[in-house]
């Protein structure tokens, strides 16, 4: 059975002398402290580069004693790679950046759910006109309806505002559907964003 | 539908150091001796 052995025993050990303990450590964590610092750079070798030197900085407060064990020890690497990213980019005072190939482009992923303008225009003028055509319905309709779709009440409280059993909210909500469909094929009326 | 999901996966791609770089930093460790004299830490790379 393969037992790994905790962080905190692989640093304990490798303060005692042993050297195996480290490259234990390294090897465990390479992948998460260097895709860290990768996603951060976007640069394969400066990764490395800030790898290594994450892990030199290890090395040194390993030997030198200064390290206090609180069973942190992967969160305290991680901390001396997020520092040294930040010297990096100070002595090359710039900041990180993105630039999409060809065939993406960034904008397409970051945009806010807002509509816009146009779409809000259209949006506005499609409300409106459905607003007409709710108006055109009879009133027990009407009246079930927008208080599902617009006061966004249950049928049951419906029911209960209304006097009416629950079956015959539902049944009026879909008789309400169909007489708008109605309107809208008669009069050829186009509802789409 | 609005696209709202990249199709790039290179974007958040995984990333390794190379053996190379690891070997490095076990070989430093190894010549690395830390000396202290009167109160003072000194380094030492005994290659």
């Amino acid at each position: 059975m393969d037992v790994q052995i905790n962080d905190s025993t692989l640093v304990r050990d490798y303060i005692s002398g042993d050297e195996k303990a480290l490259e234990i450590l390294i090897k465990r964590h390479n992948q998460r402290i260097t895709s860290f610092i990768y996603s951060k750079v976007m640069d394969r070798d400066i990764a490395e580069d800030i790898f290594q030197d994450t892990f030199i900085k290890v090395i040194k407060t390993l030997k030198k004693g200064n390290y206090s064990e609180e069973g942190k020890f992967l969160p305290w690497v991680m901390r001396i790679a997020h520092n040294l990213i930040i010297d990096f980019f100070r002595k090359n005072k710039r900041l990180p950046k993105f630039e999409g190939s060809d065939d993406f482009n960034i904008f397409s992923v970051i945009s806010d759910d807002k509509l816009n303008a146009e779409k809000q225009i259209i949006k506005d003028q499609i409300d409106s006109n459905l607003e007409l055509l709710i108006e055109e319905l009879p009133d027990d309709q009407k009246e079930v309806l927008v208080m599902r779709i617009y006061k966004d009440m249950s049928f049951k409280e419906i029911s209960e505002n209304t006097g009416v059993s629950i079956n015959t909210a539902l049944g009026r909500m879909r008789y309400a559907l169909i007489n708008l469909r109605k309107i809208i094929d008669k009069h050829n009326i186009v509802l789409t964003n | 539908m609005e696209k709202v999901y990249s199709e790039e996966r290179s974007v958040c791609k995984l990333a390794k150091a190379r053996p190379e770089a690891i070997k490095f930093l076990i070989d430093y460790s190894r010549s690395l001796k830390i000396l202290e004299f009167e109160q003072f830490l000194f380094e030492s790379n005994m290659n």
